[in-house]
């Protein structure tokens, strides 16, 4: 698939704020006045400008409110409801921190679970797709929320919880590669089954239909760059868990902490051009490509 | 509404014979032809006559060579447009219920009033039926001409798919999948016609006709002709032998 630098920005900075949405609405850390404002601020950034940046990709963006309509059917139109009272309840939450220095607790608890809820929808937008096999599976959601929790602890100053959290993180990413890796195969979709002329034998594309490219190519076969996939996991691997790992062990400052959210952030961005650089849309069969 | 209808009072779909396209295009071409003046935005193209084309097309043809354990490969044509799923996963993850299949007639069509341009029917598709128009922003799909087959200004013969009017070969058929009596599933029955990509368990409408297996070859006269010399003589024959002979010659 094209890793859009639209829907990259979208998931990795989306994933950050609401994450760390998350651990404020639950308290960690307990902040109010000021200091309550600034976290807020940050999450609000992050998270709606994560948002917004998924509709720089829309061919009109003008009418994207009509995507809050079809929540029966469509994981898109859910993300966009949950993604609004999540924001909404979170502000009233916050609101109580900063000006009147009040948690009203059980509104932060429901402020969490619709903001966790908000990245497992993204995911699903991916993990719905039976024609991307490598998305297509239950380490998708996992992949999305553990990676959301753990930049969020990070961000909220969490030490103790972001260390095991950054090491479940780095599990769950390799599984998410070692699952991903043979889905295609799993799925049991070939160019045989793509144009049923399995029963002759083996297939071949001859002639494709266009001498140049389409759309179709560009959205759904994106193969360039897959051949630095290995390097690029163990860059990910390194910024995204190894590199804060280390400097959380250090000595508790502002200034390694930062780092350690600036290198996780990096990470999560280069783990989710591969998410979609790497996975294949089975479209590509009929073109003979992966 | 994206939420699919549990039946269809007609299916109407296409019967596509893989044994009898010649590969000409000519669908493609009248399907553009028709589509980019008729229903919802034109189908554009972009840098045409400079050096990287590209266009909208709601029908493609590929080919493919298929090889069999014995014998020769052959090659096959292969139109693909939307197959107008029973369960169209396009329908489902649209956001805004732009896109949307017909109860009456189980065509699958895009609002594009209502379309934002999301992409994500396009990635939910695996037969790659849907495009995004690059000028118009909006997710273009085969209508099944659905301004043609029930346009009562055009002559009856006319009311039928661009690409069915247009097949010089009679490899496209237009017809109603839900009555047992119908031409297209009389053919579809009688010829085995199949499904593309049954995994995923979209229930395509419209059918593919295998290829008819090829004859075997039959030459009665081959065993009673003199064989061909394999053997080169005179100048050639000399050549062979002395380049055999060299280091490294192939005998």
């Amino acid at each position: 698939m094209h890793p859009a630098p639209s829907v990259i920005i979208f998931t990795t900075l989306s994933g950050l704020g609401f994450g760390l949405l998350f651990w404020l609405g639950l308290g960690y850390p307990a902040a109010t006045g000021l200091n309550a404002f600034v976290f807020f601020t940050i999450a609000y950034l992050l998270a709606v400008g994560g948002l917004l940046a998924s509709t720089f990709h829309l061919g009109h963006p003008e009418r994207a409110l009509k995507a809050f309509t079809q929540w029966r059917t469509s994981w898109l139109s859910r993300e966009a409801w949950i993604s609004v009272i999540a924001l909404l309840v979170m502000a009233v939450f916050g609101a109580g921190l900063v000006f009147w220095g009040t948690a009203i607790t059980a509104l932060g608890w429901l402020g969490a679970l619709l903001s966790i809820g908000t990245v497992l929808t993204t995911s699903m937008i991916y993990g719905q797709l039976k024609t991307v096999p490598r998305w297509h599976h239950w380490s998708t959601p996992l992949l999305f929320g553990t990676l959301s929790l753990t930049g969020g602890a990070l961000l909220a100053g969490q030490p103790k919880i972001a260390l095991p959290l950054l090491a479940i993180a780095g599990t769950v990413q390799i599984l998410y590669w070692i699952v991903g890796d043979g889905q295609l195969r799993t799925s049991g979709t070939t160019m045989e089954t793509a144009t049923g002329l399995g029963a002759i034998g083996k297939v071949r594309a001859f002639e494709p239909p266009h001498t140049g490219t389409n759309y179709l190519l560009r959205e759904m076969v994106h193969v360039v760059g897959r051949k630095h996939a290995s390097i690029l996991r163990l860059i990910a691997l390194i910024l995204m868990v190894g590199l804060p790992i280390l400097l959380l062990m250090l000595p508790f400052g502002p200034i390694w902490a930062a780092l350690a959210v600036l290198s996780h952030l990096i990470g999560v961005a280069v783990s989710r051009w591969l998410f979609f650089a790497q996975a294949e849309h089975v479209v590509g069969m009929y073109y003979g490509k992966r | 509404m994206t939420t699919l209808p549990a039946s269809t009072d007609r299916k109407l779909g296409l019967v596509i014979d893989l044994d009898t396209c010649v590969g000409c295009h000519a669908c493609v071409i009248s399907c553009k032809g028709w589509n980019t003046e008729n229903y919802g935005a034109p189908l554009s193209d972009q840098d045409p006559y400079g050096a990287a084309p590209t266009g909208t097309f709601l029908n493609r043809v590929h080919s493919y060579e298929v090889q069999p354990d014995a014998g020769a490969a052959q090659l096959i044509h292969f139109p693909k447009s939307c197959l107008h799923c029973d369960d169209a996963p396009c329908v489902t993850v649209c956001p805004t219920g732009a896109s949307y299949k017909r109860v009456e007639d189980g065509i699958v069509l895009v609002n594009e009033s209502d379309c934002i341009g999301c992409g994500l029917c396009a990635w939910a598709c695996p037969y790659g039926a849907r495009e995004m128009d690059a000028a118009a922003g909006v997710m273009k799909k085969c209508t099944l001409c659905v301004d043609r087959i029930y346009n009562e200004n055009l002559p009856e013969e006319d009311r039928e798919p661009a690409c069915v009017r247009t097949c010089p070969a009679g490899a496209r058929h237009f017809g109603d999948f839900a009555d047992p009596e119908s031409h297209v599933s009389i053919l579809t029955a009688e010829r085995g016609g199949m499904d593309l990509m049954p995994e995923l368990g979209t229930k395509p409408v419209n059918k593919y006709l295998p290829p008819r297996p090829k004859d075997a070859p039959i030459d009665i006269l081959a065993p009673l002709l003199e064989p061909v010399a394999q053997e080169p003589k005179g100048f050639l024959g000399w050549l062979d032998k002395a380049l055999s002979s060299m280091p490294g010659g192939t005998k």
